[in-house]
């Protein structure tokens, strides 16, 4: 029933954050963060209270499991379960989900009680899509969460948001009717097989697929993944969604809604089809390589702060998509590890992009300068986070980075070769990112308000984070390995290393 | 003929007494709110009298049938046109002159759905679609002052007139050469003639019949008069005319292809994918064009029959129970989501003596009417098929079975068809949520109570077939079952 809740408490918390504006506008932020604060909490006591063998899923290594049937016709049900990843995942949802109100504190002049309950109703379907394994389940939530992210661009966006909210929409819902197209191809199969309709995952995981089949299949997944993700040459919405966005919607956008690609992959491309997708894997690599040094080389050419911290996205989810599909232990830890620490990085540096317009008005680089002697404070965060990003070890993005090209190189050498430029190439943007803004001569003298103690604080969680990440990873590391993807993934990774 | 014959052919003969005493009330005491409340309550005792009917399921005369399959549909006909009227009446209170003849003609043309529905011989099919077809002549042009109206029923009348006798010459040369008019005797006929033989006129005589039935069906490239005929009708008759008058010969039309046993032929069958994936690609295409939110809803409902054909074309599979479940289903949705989104559009439109019925002129109704605008925004999320809400459902039966069957020519023209139709629904939701520069006086009115339960109502619909469908999808099953 607590999985249930997680989602629940949110979409009821939208309700109440749209209802608090009627008494007062500045209501609603409040009742948004205290909501959110609230199930990371309940998440947090559920979890330190788990024994360990509670669960009463079907098959593999389930922390908690829900069940009850939905619609009996075709073998739908409403079916949760959490492990080592989704908890994980869950976990970030919630923190940088908390992050997100509060770097949207005063950046939000009308309807704030609507902004609000859009915000908590994404993060309600992003904690859904981590936490399905219907899915035909995980199909609504992938879609759901969709409309308030829609609505957040549409409603809120700066100028170009009509255009990019369309973009990132129509991108996410296409590819979402492949993966659907694929999921019902799959149900058939298990239907033909075993006479009966099933959209579990459980029961989907065993079924016997022709391996040209399995392969259109598995692509179907992929291609909507990876435009989550997103991956080259699928990317395009994301440099537009992301610098039109509100800053809540650009943090949740980055820190969040990529990662739901990523743990598509992990959980369903790979583990549905173990065997196609290891056939596919050098396809997959050399997409994700080749994002690395796109992202790269386009983040450069950039002049919009935003612009370029999206640009620098894709090209650190490459990182992620070559992580998966190396098909080793290390590579896929560093991929984990890349999704969280990505995840800090990305949403500080998108709440410093929203900070600087709010005050300033522009994201253009080129008006910037010397703004470190105006506001001491966010230059030396925004110095904090783009050498984590740019994967100063000591730091988490290093520690994910390095675990993925560690377990590329047994694989691909040359692959891994490529993607290690992507560490040159990110030292590159990220330094002239810093240089451009933040130092250099300063402008005409502005009064200009540095970080106040809220925006600090919020800082200061995420700094923290990324420390603990750079220099002990291990408990992450150890919660995610503590998932139910490992073992039909491992068995076939082994037995090819084996032949 | 039986008493239980009488029991069976119950919602026709409700209706049609009701017709008369409209009629009558009408000649000799001519007063609108009492004409309005007749038809409602003959719609609702129409409604009311499927429950007897379909305690024995009969074959009434060769003419009509009223089994488990044809009294579901009249129900949904009899409460789409019961939506209609209530919804009129606000409609119509702008409206100087006569209004009573109004609900004569709606009472007129549903009863005309509701034998089409319960047709299985092709004489009771075309009485069922003149009668609907000529009551909805004068329905189109009732605000006859206004000349979009005039011309958009003129056109109807011309275009629609010939379509019929087009469709009358098909069937004229069908018995030519199968000697009957009946469904399933087609089929036997069909079996045993030698086709060769009449090779000529059979081709000639499907053409025909397919030309007609795509007339009305509205299905590219029969499809002309669709957004001209929309954009003029009065909105709640435009409504009627998406849903009852077009799913009303589909359910005909299915019936005559199950109990002919049509769909075992190749031409057949290929015409239609033809006719699928022209409806598809051109409805969605040609709606990206529009800046009127009629026009924009015309095109649609193009692309949905388009979707739907899909199911028509996948009753000569292995799954054709299952097929017949999910045009079945799909039917029942389009008519909620269409209905509903129409009684939005007449709500919204309706400001004075014309209809403001242009995209731009939702401009802010998300903060003016927080409401009406979350519903409109819900039905056309519907209509792009978003999960939670009936048309997402809808989607799924087609595309489960057309995986199941292989056929991803159909299926990729659904896919791009739909990603193009997300494109339209949320540039019409993007509208709704933008601020409105200057308050220019043009507010939507509060709607009446009346208007507010029909379309909030249809919503639940809406949202019920799509979160809760279990208990209509096994009706449905057990309905398709018996007819498959």
């Amino acid at each position: 029933m607590a999985l249930v809740n997680f989602i629940v408490i949110l979409l009821a918390g939208g309700v109440l954050a749209g209802l608090s504006e009627r008494i007062n506008p500045t209501l609603p932020r409040r009742v948004s963060l205290a909501v959110i604060l609230l199930d990371l909490v309940y998440l947090l006591s559920v979890y330190s209270g788990l024994d360990g063998a509670s669960a009463q899923a079907p098959q593999g290594n389930w922390l908690l499991y829900f069940h009850h049937t939905w619609i009996a016709r075709f073998g739908i049900n409403i079916e949760l379960a959490m492990d080592g990843l989704s908890f994980l995942m869950s976990a970030l949802t919630l923190v940088l989900g908390a992050i997100a109100v509060v770097s949207s504190w005063n950046e939000i002049a009308r309807q704030q009680g609507f902004f609000q309950a859009n915000i908590l109703w994404t993060l309600a379907g992003v904690l859904g899509v981590f936490l399905a394994l219907d899915l035909f389940l995980f199909f609504l939530f992938w879609e759901v969460m969709l409309v308030p992210m829609y609505l957040l661009i549409a409603i809120w966006g700066h100028e170009d948001k009509a255009y990019a909210s369309m973009k990132f929409f129509i991108f996410t819902q296409v590819s979402g009717l492949l993966m659907l197209l694929s999921i019902l191809v799959l149900v058939n199969l298990h239907h033909s097989a075993t006479g009966s309709y099933s959209f579990s995952y459980f029961d989907l995981l065993n079924t016997p697929l022709q391996p040209s089949t399995a392969g259109w299949v598995m692509l179907g997944f992929f291609i909507a993944f990876l435009v989550k993700l997103p991956g080259f040459p699928v990317h395009t919405w994301l440099p537009d969604a992301h610098t039109q966005a509100p800053t809540a919607g650009s943090v949740i956008l980055a820190g969040i809604l990529l990662k739901t690609g990523a743990y598509g992959l992990i959980r369903f491309t790979v583990s549905l089809f173990p065997a196609a997708s290891m056939a596919f894997a050098p396809i997959a690599m050399a997409l994700g390589a080749a994002g690395v040094i796109y992202g790269a080389v386009l983040a450069f050419a950039q002049t919009d702060f935003k612009r370029l911290v999206a640009y620098s996205s894709i090209s650190h989810m490459g990182f992620v998509l070559l992580g998966v599909f190396a098909w080793n232990s290390l590579a896929i830890q560093g991929a984990i590890m890349q999704m969280v620490a990505h995840g800090f990085s990305t949403a500080a540096l998108f709440m410093i992009a929203g900070a600087l317009q709010q005050r300033l008005h522009t994201r253009d680089m080129r008006q910037m300068g010397g703004l470190w002697a105006r506001m001491p404070r966010m230059g030396a965060m925004t110095m904090f986070f783009v050498v984590a990003s740019l994967g100063l070890p000591g730091l988490g993005n290093f520690v994910a980075e390095f675990l993925v090209l560690l377990g590329l190189f047994k694989v691909d050498p040359v692959l891994c070769a490529i993607a290690a430029l992507g560490l040159i190439t990110a030292a590159i943007y990220s330094l002239m990112l810093l240089q451009k803004s933040f130092q250099g001569e300063p402008g005409p003298d502005r009064q200009i308000k540095d970080f106040g103690w809220l925006e600090m604080g919020t800082m200061a969680v995420m700094v923290i984070g990324l420390i603990w990440l750079g220099i002990y990873p291990q408990p992450v590391l150890d919660i995610a390995a503590n998932s139910s993807f490992g073992s039909s993934v491992m068995e076939v990774a082994t037995a090819s290393l084996v032949k | 003929m039986t008493a239980a014959d009488f029991t069976s052919l119950l919602p026709l003969l409700v209706i049609a007494a009701g017709i008369v005493v409209l009629m009558m009330q009408i000649a000799f005491f001519r007063q609108g709110a009492l004409s309005w409340l007749l038809c409602c309550g003959t719609l609702l005792l129409t409604a009311l009298s499927i429950a007897p009917a379909s305690q024995v399921p009969a074959q009434v005369t060769p003419l009509i049938a009223a089994d488990s399959y044809s009294l579901f549909f009249t129900a949904v006909v009899v409460l789409a046109a019961l939506f209609t009227a209530l919804l009129s009446r606000e409609y119509l209170e702008h409206r100087k002159g006569e209004n009573e003849e109004f609900y004569l003609l709606l009472l007129l043309a549903t009863s005309g759905a509701v034998v089409l529905v319960q047709a299985t011989h092709l004489a009771s099919l075309l009485l069922g679609l003149e009668l609907l077809g000529v009551a909805l002549y004068a329905l189109i042009a009732y605000p006859e002052r206004s000349e979009q109206s005039l011309e958009a029923a003129i056109k109807y009348l011309v275009l629609s007139g010939a379509a019929s006798a087009i469709l009358l010459f098909g069937f004229a040369l069908m018995y030519a050469v199968l000697g009957t008019l009946s469904f399933t005797e087609i089929g036997q006929r069909l079996a045993e003639v030698s086709l060769h033989e009449h090779a000529v006129l059979i081709t000639v005589a499907t053409a025909m019949v397919f030309a007609g039935i795509a007339f009305k069906l509205s299905l590219v490239p029969f499809h002309m008069w669709t957004p001209d005929v929309y954009h003029g009708a009065p909105a709640p008759i435009t409504g009627f005319l998406a849903t009852v008058s077009k799913g009303a010969v589909f359910v005909a039309v299915m019936r005559l292809f199950l109990s002919a046993e049509l769909y075992s032929y190749q031409g057949v069958i290929t015409g239609l994918v033809v006719l699928a994936i022209a409806s598809m690609l051109v409805g969605n295409l040609l709606a990206l064009l529009q800046d009127n939110l009629k026009r924009l809803l015309a095109y649609s409902s193009i692309a949905h029959l388009g979707y739907l054909l899909i199911a028509l074309i996948l009753f000569s599979s292995l799954s054709r129970a299952l097929a017949v479940e999910a045009a079945s289903y799909y039917l029942v949705a389009y008519t909620v989501m269409t209905l509903a989104a129409f009684a939005l559009v007449s709500i919204i439109s309706n400001r004075g003596e014309t209809e403001q019925d242009l995209i731009e002129d939702l401009k802010g109704l998300l903060w003016q009417r927080p409401f009406l605008a979350t519903l409109l925004i819900t039905a056309l999320l519907s209509l792009a098929g978003i999960p939670l809400t009936a048309g997402f459902i809808a989607k799924f039966y087609i595309v489960t079975i057309g995986a199941a069957e292989n056929t991803w020519l159909l299926l990729s023209a659904l896919i791009l068809g739909s990603g193009l139709g997300i494109y339209y629904y949320l540039r019409t939701i993007y509208v709704m949520t933008q601020k409105r520069e200057a308050a220019d006086g043009t507010v939507v009115a509060k709607p009446s109570i009346t208007a507010s339960l029909v379309v909030v109502t249809l919503l639940i619909l809406v949202l019920w077939l799509g979160i809760y469908p279990q208990q209509i999808m096994e009706y449905l099953h057990a309905v398709a079952s018996t007819l498959a």
